[in-house]
C-alpha cells in the first residue's frame, strides 16, 4: 500500500495512529490528579513534538544515510522563520504561502552553504557547517538587523501591508488556514480527563505525516541506496561510475528543506523569529535528537524529538515544592536528603538528566532507542524463534524420511 | 592499436621521477600484466589510468578517447573498472546491493535523483544482479551485510560488481597481496573462470609471478619508472635485462 513494503506500511499506520490521537494518549493522567505535570498532551507542547520530528527526520537523511554530520542545520531552522514571518507581514496570514516560501528559502541556502562545505568531509564538513550557522546567527542578530529585527526578533506589527488580507481591525491578526484559526482548539472533557484537539496540531501532523512518508520513500529508494553507499565507501562509489558530489548535495538540500518546512511551522504556530534560533545550540540538539533516538533508522529520529522536547518541557518544570509532596510520606530528614539529592536533575538542572541518558543510551543502545525498542522485542520474541527451529528441522526430518 | 595507449607518460614527486616516459599497449581480449620490483611505479602508473593522479606530461588513450583530466567516476563510465589491492566493498550494505548499485551506476549515469522510486520494484536490476552472483557462486550469500563475508568472498564480491557493469577494460592492483597461497590458487582459477566466460581485457599489476606466469599472455616489466621490456610470458623468463632489474635481486 502507498507503494510501500508491508513493514513500511504498518509503521506509517503506527506513526499516524500515534500522532493523530496524540491529544488523548499524551494526556494519560486526569487533570488535577499529582501526576497531571506529566501531561504532555497541551497544544503547545505536542505542536514542538512535530515541528522538532520533521526537524530530526530532515537531518536523518543527510546524517543517518550519508554520515555527513552537519553542526548547522538550525540556520535554515531559523531561515525557514524568518522567511514564514515576512510572508505573514507582507503577503497574508495564511499559513500556506508562508510556509512554502521557508522551504524555498532554506532549499536555496542549503545549495549554496551544501555546495561549499561538501568539498570536505568528516570533521571539516562539521566545521564548515557550524561556521555558516554561526555566521547566520550573527547576521541575523546584528548585521542584517533590516531583515531581521536584530535581537528583538521579527514580529508582526498593525502596520504591515498584507495585501492580500487587507487592513485589519483591532488586534495583530493570527495565523490561519483558509480561516481556520492556527490556535483555535476544542478541548473535550470526558469523566476527570480533559484533552485538547487544536487546529494548529493537527496541520503540523499532517505535514510531519508526509515528511515522514517522504522519508520513507527515500530510504527505501534507489536514491537513497546511493546515499548508503556514500556513507559505506566513498571511494568505491566513485569508481563504480557515481559522482558523490550531486548525491550528498541533494541529500542536504532535502534536509535543508525539512529543516525550513519546522522553522516555517514555528513562526506559522508562534509569529515571531528570532536570531536564537539559528544558534549552534539549537544545531547541536538535533544532533542529539537523531543519534539519541536512531540516526539512520525511520523512526528514532521523532522519538529522540519527542524525547528530548518532553524533558525540556515537563522535567524541566519540577521544583523542589513538588519533589517535598512527593516524598512527603518519608520521615523529615529522609525527606529533605531524597529532595537535595534529587535537585540537580530537575528544574534548571534537566540537562544534567538528558546528559546522562544521552551517554547511558550511547554507551549501552548505540542505535538509540530504536534499538532499545529492537532489543525489548527480540526478548520476547526469542522463545518463538526457538520453537519454529524446533518445527523447522522436524519438518526437514520427515521430508528426509518419506 | 591497442585498446588503452599510454605514450610518452612522465609523473614527478617532488624530485623523485616515478615514472619516465612510459609507453604501453594493452591490446584487446588479452591479459596484460604489469610487473616491476618495488617502487617501479606500477602503482602510480595505475593511478594515472584511472585518474587519481595527472601525469606531467604525455598521454593516456583509452578506446580512442584520452583519459586525462578526466574523473574516476568519468572514467568508470567510459569503460574502465577497478579492482584494489583490498577489496574495496560497501560494507554495510548487503551484497545484493552491492551488486545492484553498480547495476544502477551502469543504467542511470553518474547521478540521477531517483529519490521517489522503489529499489524492490527494479525487478531489472535485481535480476542482473543475481545472475552476476549466480556467476560467482554468491547467490545464496546475497542477503549477507557484506563486512561479514569473508575475505576471499569479499574479492569475488568486488570482481562481481566490476563484471556487472561489463567493463571493456578490467584494472587489477595487486589481487592477491597478502593472501595465503590456497586463496591466490582460488584467486587465480576465479580470473581465469571470468576470461572463459567472457570477452574482457584486463590488465594486472602483479608482484607474484606465480599469478602472472598463470593469466597473462603480455607482460610488460616496469623499473625505475622506465618500462624494460614487452614479451610473452615466456620470452621474459629468460630475458636478461629482467633478471638484472627484478629476478636479480633474488640471487644476491
Amino acid at each position: 500500500m502507498l507503494g510501500l513494503e508491508r513493514k513500511d506500511t504498518l509503521l506509517m499506520f503506527a506513526v499516524a495512529f500515534i500522532t493523530l490521537l496524540a491529544p488523548i494518549i499524551l494526556n494519560p493522567f486526569p487533570a488535577g490528579s499529582a501526576l497531571a505535570q506529566f501531561n504532555a498532551g497541551y497544544p503547545d507542547l505536542m505542536q514542538r513534538f512535530v515541528i522538532f520530528g520533521i526537524f530530526a527526520i530532515g537531518f536523518n537523511i543527510l546524517f543517518g544515510l550519508t554520515g555527513y554530520l552537519s553542526f548547522g542545520h538550525a540556520a535554515f531552522l531559523g531561515i525557514g522563520s524568518y522567511s514564514a514571518v515576512w510572508m505573514f507581514k507582507l503577503l497574508s496570514m495564511n499559513v500556506i504561502p508562508a510556509i512554502l516560501l521557508s522551504i524555498i528559502m532554506a532549499g536555496l541556502f542549503a545549495l549554496v552553504i551544501g555546495f561549499v562545505s561538501l568539498r570536505r568531509s568528516g570533521i571539516y564538513f562539521s566545521i564548515l557547517t557550524l561556521a555558516f550557522a554561526q555566521m547566520s546567527y550573527n547576521l541575523a542578530y546584528s548585521v542584517l538587523t533590516p531583515v531581521t529585527n536584530g535581537e528583538t526578533g521579527l514580529q508582526l506589527t498593525l502596520s504591515d501591508p498584507r495585501i492580500l488580507d487587507g487592513a485589519s481591525s483591532g488586534g495583530l491578526p493570527v495565523t490561519s488556514l483558509f480561516g481556520a484559526e492556527m490556535r483555535d482548539t476544542t478541548t473535550l472533557y470526558v469523566g476527570p480527563w480533559t484533552w485538547d484537539f487544536s487546529v494548529g496540531y493537527y496541520f503540523c501532523a499532517l505535514l510531519m505525516l508526509i515528511a515522514f512518508y517522504l522519508s520513507v520513500r527515500i530510504f527505501r529508494s534507489p536514491f537513497g541506496m546511493m546515499l548508503r553507499a556514500v556513507k559505506s565507501n566513498q571511494q568505491r562509489m566513485n569508481y563504480t561510475g557515481l559522482n558523490s558530489r550531486p548525491y550528498t548535495l541533494a541529500a542536504f538540500v532535502i534536509s535543508g528543506m525539512y529543516a525550513g518546512l519546522a522553522g516555517g511551522l514555528l513562526a506559522a504556530m508562534d509569529p515571531l523569529a528570532g536570531a536564537d534560533r539559528m544558534q549552534w545550540t539549537a544545531s547541536g540538539e538535533v544532533v542529539l535528537m537523531t543519534i539519541l533516538g536512531g540516526a539512520g533508522t525511520l523512526i528514532g529520529p521523532v522519538l529522540g524529538a519527542g524525547f528530548i522536547k518532553y524533558f525540556e518541557n515537563i522535567f524541566s518544570k519540577i521544583n523542589d515544592g513538588i519533589l517535598h509532596q512527593w516524598f512527603a510520606f518519608m520521615p523529615d530528614g529522609l525527606e529533605n536528603f531524597m529532595v537535595t539529592v534529587i535537585h540537580p536533575f530537575i528544574g534548571k538542572g534537566w540537562h544534567l538528566t538528558l546528559g546522562i541518558m544521552f551517554m547511558l543510551v550511547v554507551i549501552f543502545l548505540p542505535g538509540g532507542l530504536v534499538e532499545g525498542a529492537q532489543r525489548t522485542g527480540r526478548l520476547f520474541r526469542r522463545r518463538d524463534r526457538n520453537a519454529d527451529h524446533v518445527e523447522s528441522d522436524a519438518a526437514r526430518q520427515r521430508a528426509a524420511a518419506e | 592499436m591497442g585498446i588503452l595507449e599510454v605514450k610518452g607518460v612522465n609523473k614527478r614527486f617532488g624530485g623523485l621521477q616515478a615514472l619516465g616516459d612510459v609507453n604501453l599497449s594493452v591490446r584487446e581480449n588479452t591479459v596484460h600484466a604489469i610487473i616491476g620490483p618495488n617502487g617501479a611505479g606500477k602503482s602510480t602508473l595505475l593511478n594515472c589510468l584511472v585518474g587519481k593522479l595527472i601525469p606531467d606530461s604525455g598521454s593516456v588513450m583509452f578506446d580512442g578517447q584520452s583519459v586525462l583530466g578526466r574523473k574516476p567516476h568519468e572514467i568508470n563510465q567510459m569503460g574502465i573498472s577497478r579492482v584494489f589491492q583490498t577489496p574495496e566493498i560497501f560494507a554495510d550494505l548487503s551484497v545484493l546491493e552491492n551488486v545492484m548499485i553498480p547495476c544502477f551506476a551502469r543504467r542511470d549515469g553518474a547521478f540521477r535523483l531517483h529519490a521517489y522510486e522503489t529499489v524492490r520494484k527494479e525487478a531489472d536490476i535485481r535480476e542482473q544482479a543475481e545472475a552476476m552472483l549466480a556467476d560467482v557462486n554468491m547467490l545464496d550469500k546475497r542477503n549477507m551485510i557484506a563486512s561479514s563475508l569473508s575475505r576471499g568472498d569479499k574479492r569475488r564480491l568486488e570482481m562481481a560488481m566490476c563484471l556487472v557493469q561489463s567493463p571493456k577494460l578490467l584494472l587489477l592492483d595487486e589481487p592477491t597481496a597478502g593472501m595465503a597461497r590456497a586463496d591466490t590458487n582460488n584467486t587465480i582459477d576465479l580470473l581465469k573462470e571470468i576470461k572463459a566466460k567472457r570477452d574482457i581485457t584486463m590488465c594486472i599489476i602483479e608482484h607474484d609471478m606465480h599469478v602472472v606466469f598463470s593469466l597473462a599472455e603480455r607482460i610488460t616489466v616496469l623499473a625505475q619508472g622506465t618500462p624494460l621490456v614487452e614479451e610473452t610470458p615466456e620470452n621474459i623468463k629468460g630475458h636478461p635485462k629482467v633478471r638484472e632489474a627484478y629476478l636479480g635481486e633474488a640471487q644476491v
